[in-house]
């Protein structure tokens, strides 16, 4: 088998000199897939994506994208390397309409963005319409899509969810979600944490489970659901 | 008539004077604003860096003088001006280099930075006392008047006249323009854009890849040239003298705050709250009041509500009604 | 190790002073000593704020204004002409406009939010202030044209003037307490702010209110704790012991004189010190440490932050405000025109940052080094720009120039000296324990 296209092998680590959160924790997303992150709280779910995006000291393991390492690269770095990431909260520029907030998005990019534009809005149709609104203006689901959209704009090899539906409602939550695999299915891997494992199990092609800081299990989405271990301790039965 | 009269002496002591000092705190607290809303603390050299844009560009004008050159009716100190701008960006790049960067780096505490300015502050004081001399310098030249009060009297045959200083109306159009410029950067270009994302959010903007020294550079820039502008003006309006500059600090605080620290819109409003305020309050209105009521009401006092000594006093107690009240300012800054 | 090196600093110090007794004169050294003490005392009340409770005080000055206003408030005899003049009008107008303020914030407590509220304390304000103005103004012309030259002001209560100084911590004290209620809680930078422009207004006021303290034209021949020169030299056993001993009336009489401050000055340096101490020290001095390293858990612990910082804050101000009297005091006179923000709040700061922020001990150094430095800088500078202008012919414009800015020299050495501490030893010659 062949090294799946984004991972982080065997991490270990926590922030700056402070103790280690992270203990062999392997997390991984390979091209047309879904990979999703659950487990309790306190687990260490966000901080194995922050580990994976560069944003704590991974003291042994290895992050490598397409084969190359990048464990030793800072967050800006990766992004231009082609990753994008999402961050839990405050992920959007509240004061700049929702135009600005996805020409930020593409602030890296020297060559014309129109066309990422387009295809954002035509992901995202409810942000044609308020483009020319403050993004802090928006509902909550509608500045997840900005976010989302924001980090769309440069056109990542792979996106990273921390938490995309923390906050909003069952009804948005579905709405998101539906997004996130419209997403998907223009070809982007897409790595994602979540709170509510079931809904987020149910859309994934590959499932974490993280206790402590460690993988307890991992299979595909479905596998997970249908796992009686997993059921009884993470998912209420 | 007295009807007219009356305005013509409120506008001719009140408003035109209010508008060119407004402008002028406007334009100071803009540059309080930005360093606020980018670099996150609030800057007490502001004041100094006008004062010394404002003595480059005074040097500068002499020398030209020297030369025989000069704008016909407007002022040289204008032909001077850009020369100022790239002197006051010299000393706040080379001070950002050499002081605040290494703040910025160990991410210190906001009050850490003010102590800073405050140290470079009486640095920037102590050169241009070492330079020009604390005295009261002369540069202004060119037309005195737009309009004079006596030929403002003779063209409407009202017995009050109405004298625009060429400095004032210098100061209101060169306010607009400055104005007009720094909001078309903000909005319009990229590198405005990427300062507003990371005033902001600064990590967002980070992973935006906004590269925040870049960022941090041309605000600096930026601010020089506002603080000469403004240092300029103020000085041509009424005399440069580096210490009113540091007592200038006051009000173009208060602006800022007013307005809400952080936003630009807001520190143009509250520079004309303050000097609106400042200035009707310490006016003397027995001329105006005279007019405007009939006989028998005129008032026998000054009618002037607080001596021009304590003009400062204006600002602060708007400062304080602002703390109390609406701590964010009229414009939603940032407060905590 | 750390007592070793705290007594060296110190043994430094008093050396310097004491070479400065030798080089130049005794006099001069003992001026440098009790403005020392003095000093030490501010950046005591200084480092209460900042070093302890992490306060940013940019209104020293008018703390240290307030203290001296209060020496002639208590030393000065009164002016029994004034009092006639204009006396009850002052304090009818004074209470007229303190009902005033009152009535304001009763309408804005008690009418319900809206137009009428707005309208009703507009009003309130308005007719107050006309009033006010209508029974202050003659009361004050009245009082200014008591014979001008000398008076025209109330005067004070001709008590000793010792005890102007604690008078002076209460003055201080109530309007720290003003500032603190409005500025305080919020971010740091606006405390800051509001105390640049208090202590503007306090001196402004001090200039302009001829009837309070003679405003710029000065209130001359303060009373003495201590004896006056004039007076030993007269004293016939003092001239006759002096001589026994070989020395010069004159000289002795004024060194005594200054020893003789020097003394008492000590005695308060030492109570505050001690006081300052005990509070650092006690679980009060720990929480408003824990406060300062971290504001939000100190919070989530259930600390009021804003109450304890106010506490603190009128604390330190009242510091100052006692050595501003005490500093008035000692020059015998007060001078509105002399309050500069760089001499007396800057300065403090760099004694305090230098000292070490969060020691007392460290402020009691600061306070003498840099005063130290402060004095001699000026001869200094003059000495090294005479050599770097050696070269130069007499006479010419540049050498004219740079010998006439280094009166300048202070502002920048002292800007210098604080940015060159703050960078490469944050924690100052005495560092916090």
């Amino acid at each position: 088998m062949s090294e799946p296209f984004l991972i982080g092998d065997c991490m270990t680590g926590g922030y700056g000199a402070g103790p280690d959160i992270l203990h062999g924790c392997t997390i991984s997303v390979d091209r047309g897939e879904i990979a999703v992150i659950v487990g309790p709280n306190g687990a260490g779910k966000s901080t194995a994506m922050k580990a994976v995006f560069g944003m704590l000291n991974v003291r042994e393991g290895a992050v490598r994208l397409d084969g190359q390492d990048i464990t030793k690269l800072s967050p800006q770095d990766r992004v231009i390397k082609g990753m994008g990431f999402v961050p839990q909260t405050q992920n959007i520029f509240a004061s700049m309409t929702v135009e600005e907030n996805l020409e930020m998005g593409a602030f890296i990019r020297p060559d014309d963005f129109r066309d990422t534009l387009e295809q954002v809005y035509d992901l995202f149709p409810i942000l044609r319409d308020k483009r020319k609104q403050a993004a802090g203006e928006l509902s909550g689901g509608q500045r997840q899509q900005v976010a989302v959209g924001r980090a769309l704009m440069t056109k990542p090899k792979v996106l990273m969810l921390d938490e995309p539906t923390a906050g909003v409602s069952p009804i948005v939550m579905d709405e998101l979600f539906d997004r996130i695999i419209e997403v998907s299915r223009t070809g982007i891997p897409i790595l994602m944490v979540e709170q509510n494992a079931r809904q987020a199990l149910e859309i994934a092609d590959k499932g974490y489970v993280l206790v402590q800081g460690a993988n307890a299990f991992s299979g595909t989405g479905k596998d997970l659901l249908a796992d009686p271990d997993v059921r009884k301790s993470f998912l209420g039965g | 008539m007295d009807f007219l009269n009356a305005i013509v002496a409120l506008s001719n002591f009140v408003l035109v004077p209010a508008i060119a000092y407004g402008s002028q705190l406007a334009l100071g607290a803009l540059g309080v604003t930005l360093i606020y809303g980018i670099l996150r603390f609030s800057n007490f050299a502001h004041g100094d860096t006008m004062a010394f844009g404002a003595m480059a560009t005074v040097g500068m004008t002499w020398w030209l003088q020297s030369m025989g050159v000069n704008l016909g009716p407007l002022p040289t100190a204008l032909l001077a001006l850009p020369f100022g701008i790239m002197a006051a960006g010299f000393l706040v790049l080379m001070t950002d280099r050499m002081v605040y960067r290494f703040y910025r780096q160990q991410k210190s505490k906001p009050v850490i930075l003010v102590i800073v300015s405050m140290g470079v502050m009486f640095i920037t004081n102590g050169i241009v006392r070492f330079i020009i001399g604390p005295q009261e310098r002369q540069f202004a030249d060119g037309e005195r008047f737009l309009i004079s009060a006596r030929d403002f009297k003779q063209m409407t045959g009202l017995d009050e006249g109405l004298a625009i200083k060429t400095t004032q109306a210098i100061t209101v159009i060169t306010a607009i323009i400055i104005v007009a410029l720094l909001f078309w950067f903000l909005n319009k270009t990229r590198t405005g854009k990427s300062m507003r994302a990371y005033s902001d959010n600064e990590d967002l903007a980070l992973l935006s890849g906004i590269n925040p020294e870049r960022v941090v550079m041309v605000t600096w820039l930026i601010v020089a040239a506002l603080a000469t502008i403004a240092g300029t003006l103020y000085g041509l309006d009424k005399t440069f003298k580096p210490f009113t500059y540091f007592q200038l600090l006051l009000p173009i605080f208060a602006s800022a705050i007013v307005g809400g620290l952080g936003s630009p819109v807001g520190a143009i409003a509250g520079g004309f709250v303050v000097a609106f305020s400042e200035v009707t309050i310490t006016y003397a209105w027995k001329k105006v009041l005279g007019y405007a009521m009939p006989d028998s009401l005129a008032p026998d006092g000054l009618v002037q509500l607080l001596s021009t000594d304590y003009k400062f006093a204006v600002s602060f107690v708007i400062l304080v009604i602002v703390l109390l009240f609406k701590p964010t300012g009229l414009f939603n800054g940032k407060a905590y | 190790m750390t007592h070793s090196k705290n007594i060296a600093l110190f043994a430094g110090i008093a050396g310097l002073i004491i070479l400065t007794g030798f080089m130049q004169s005794w006099n001069s050294a003992l001026l440098i000593l009790n403005m020392g003490l003095i000093s030490a005392i501010m950046a005591i009340g200084v480092n209460l704020q900042w070093g302890i409770a992490g306060l940013f005080n940019v209104g020293i000055m008018g703390f240290l204004a307030l203290g001296g206003l209060a020496t002639v408030f208590v030393s000065m005899e009164p002016v029994p002409d004034a009092w006639r003049a204009g006396g009850a009008g002052i304090f009818l107008a004074l209470a007229l406009g303190v009902l005033t303020v009152v009535a304001t914030i009763f309408a804005f407590k008690t009418l319900p939010k809206g137009r009428l509220r707005t309208i009703g304390m507009l009003v309130i304000l308005i007719t107050g202030f006309f009033v006010y103005r209508a029974v202050f103004d003659p009361a004050v012309e009245a009082i200014e044209a008591v014979d001008p030259a000398v008076t025209g002001y109330l005067g004070g209560l001709g008590l000793p003037v010792v005890v102007a100084w604690p008078v002076g911590g209460l003055l201080a004290a109530g309007v720290a307490w003003i500032i603190g209620k409005t500025a305080l809680g919020l971010r740091s930078d606006y405390l800051a702010i509001a105390t640049l422009g208090i202590a503007e207004i306090i001196v402004a006021i001090m200039k302009n209110e001829d009837w309070l303290a003679r405003g710029v034209k000065n209130v001359i021949g303060l009373p003495r704790p201590v004896p006056y020169e004039v007076d030993l030299q007269s004293s016939a056993s003092f001239v006759e012991r002096v001589q026994s001993y070989g020395l010069d009336v004159t000289t002795t009489s004024s060194i005594l004189v200054k020893l003789n401050y020097a003394v008492l000055f000590a005695l308060f340096l030492g109570v505050i010190f001690a006081m300052a101490q005990l509070a650092l020290n006690s679980p009060w001095g720990r929480m408003m440490r824990a406060i300062r390293d971290n504001e939000t858990a100190a919070e989530a612990m259930g600390k009021n932050v804003t109450k304890r910082h106010l506490q603190i804050f009128i604390l330190g101000s009242a510091i100052c405000g006692i050595a501003g009297a005490m500093m008035t005091t000692l020059d015998g006179q007060l001078t509105p025109g002399t309050y500069q923000p760089l001499r007396f709040t800057f300065l403090i700061w760099v004694m305090v940052i230098v000292g070490g922020s969060g020691s007392n001990l460290g402020a009691v150094l600061g306070g003498f080094l840099i005063w130290f430095l402060w004095v001699q800088v000026e001869p200094m500078g003059y000495f090294i720009m005479d050599i770097l202008t050696m070269g130069m012919t007499d006479g010419s414009p540049l050498k004219e120039h740079l010998l006439d800015s280094v009166a300048h020299m202070r502002l920048l050495t002292m800007g210098v000296v604080l940015l060159l501490v703050l960078r490469f030893s944050p924690r100052g010659l005495i560092p916090e324990k």
